[in-house]
């Protein structure tokens, strides 16, 4: 218990006092996930839309990809992205290996298939009655489209939410990638694992407060959307 | 003429759902079409909003004969369809009458406020469409189709669910806006009353055939063909 109020209380005077380790750790945190979730949104909102409206060859198998994708264990991407950029891998010579470059494509691979799933699902659900409405008041196709993702906008933002709150606290494949280097890729959950085995207890606690107090915005702001809906 | 259909056939599973010979629609009319369930009314309206390519046969509209479901955006932007059960979008009832001029570019200037004062529904235009009625969401819908200012305007059963209230504002609007703007109307009914209340011209329809169509007064008086007769009086036909 006193580690833990000891934790919240470090946590808040790391905060007031603008300790620059801590805010390096939660930049870089902030940097490599929310890169990772840009790209995946710009694939992933797409393709998710595609895939719920056009019945493309293979839908059936690439949605069970999906699925089993969005089950992927973050250390399991972590090991294939490793040997990926590895110097003997196929793309070693790009060197991002322990670089936030690697972490960030470790973490898109693992937050894309969350994304694309859950918007997939969120645009099924949209009345198909709609689809024909909005066709029949003269919509483009692409205008059609942009009408089920209004339309299904509050899951394609819990699929964001959801993608980014996976991505900021997974360990396992930025701890393979990134190395967990001190000012160079150490992120908030490499540094909780780093500072637990050093028995480092309070700072650990900080560092988790802190990142679940980021998830918590994130999930602030999701409730306030679906509210103005 | 407005529509002409020629040698018209669809099917579903393999099945023809819709076989009609020849079938001409007058501009500025209001056609009703009358018939059990299942006698493909709802699938020729469909066809007739282009949202559907035929099997077989041709539509031709404004003069333009399409054969092949190729269908310009124009003209496709001059048809409209009331379904039975209003689609609301996740937003204002201003923004559901507004979304048809949306679509086309066009930024409304006061046409959207005008049309929900027509459908008495202005008091309500900043409220989530969604927490209207069965009946005023219908209003919105129709409001949202009239707002376009189509040349025709298809009707698929629009007042099925509603009270007689509803019902009575929805024909008084539809007439209104076919007297004062010309608009074409195809009403798809199991109303033989609202049909002809409504209509300038009524077809029965069975098993995918237009069996009969005729003035509305003619249809209900004097038919032609024994199968009307039977279902003007009621009676059940196969």
């Amino acid at each position: 218990m006193n580690d833990i109020l000891a934790g919240f209380g470090e946590a808040l005077r790391l905060i007031a006092t603008g300790d620059a380790e801590l805010f390096e750790i939660i930049a870089l945190s902030l940097r490599v996930s929310g890169f990772a979730l840009i790209i995946s949104v710009i694939i992933g909102v797409p393709l998710g839309t595609l895939l719920g409206l056009v019945r493309v060859p293979g839908r059936g198998a690439i949605t069970v990809g999906l699925y089993t994708g969005m089950g992927l264990p973050p250390v399991v991407v972590g090991l294939f992205v490793y040997l990926m950029l590895s110097r003997s891998g196929p793309f070693g010579p790009l060197g991002w290996l322990f670089t936030p470059k690697a972490m960030i494509v470790a973490q898109t691979i693992i937050a894309l298939p969350l994304v694309t799933g859950l918007t997939l699902t969120a645009v099924q659900a949209v009345d198909p009655a709609l689809r024909v409405q909005v066709r029949s008041l003269g919509a483009t196709a692409l205008q059609e489209a942009w009408a089920v993702i209004i339309e299904a906008r509050i899951g394609v933002v819990a699929a964001i939410v959801a993608a980014f709150g996976g991505i900021i606290s997974e360990v396992g494949a930025v701890m393979l990638v990134g190395g967990n280097i001190a000012g160079k890729t150490r992120v908030l959950t490499t540094s909780i694992v780093l500072n637990t085995r050093q028995g480092e207890f309070a700072l650990a606690i900080a560092l988790g407060v802190i990142l679940l107090a980021l998830a918590f915005i994130a999930n602030i702001a999701l409730l306030k959307l679906q509210g103005k809906s | 003429m407005i529509y002409q259909l020629d040698s018209l056939r669809h099917t579903y599973a393999g099945r023809t759902v819709l076989d009609i010979d020849r079938l001409e629609v007058r501009a500025g009319e209001i056609l009703a079409l009358v018939g059990p369930s299942g006698a493909g009314k709802s699938t020729l309206l469909r066809l007739l909003n282009f949202l559907e390519t035929p099997a077989a046969g041709s539509i031709t509209f404004k003069g333009q004969r399409i054969t092949n479901g190729q269908v310009p955006l124009d003209l496709r932007r001059q048809i409209t369809t009331v379904f039975q059960r209003p689609v609301l979008q996740r937003a204002s009832v201003e923004a559901n009458a507004g979304y048809g001029l949306r679509l086309r570019g066009i930024k409304p200037d006061g046409q959207v406020g005008s049309i929900l004062e027509r459908v008495g529904l202005a008091e309500f235009a900043q409220q989530p469409a969604r927490s209207l009625s069965g009946g005023e969401m219908q209003r919105v819908a129709l409001a949202r189709a009239l707002v376009i200012r189509p040349a025709v305007l298809l009707l698929d059963e629009p007042t099925a669910n509603l009270d007689p209230y509803n019902v009575g504002l929805i024909e008084e609007i539809i007439r209104g806006h076919n007297a004062e703007h010309g608009t074409t109307a195809i009403l798809v009914t199991h109303n033989i009353f609202q049909a002809r209340r409504l209509a300038h011209r009524t077809g029965l329809m069975l098993g995918g055939k237009l069996v009969e169509l005729a003035d509305t007064e003619q249809f209900f008086t004097a038919p032609s063909d024994p199968r009307t007769s039977a279902f003007v009086r009621g009676e059940m036909v196969y």
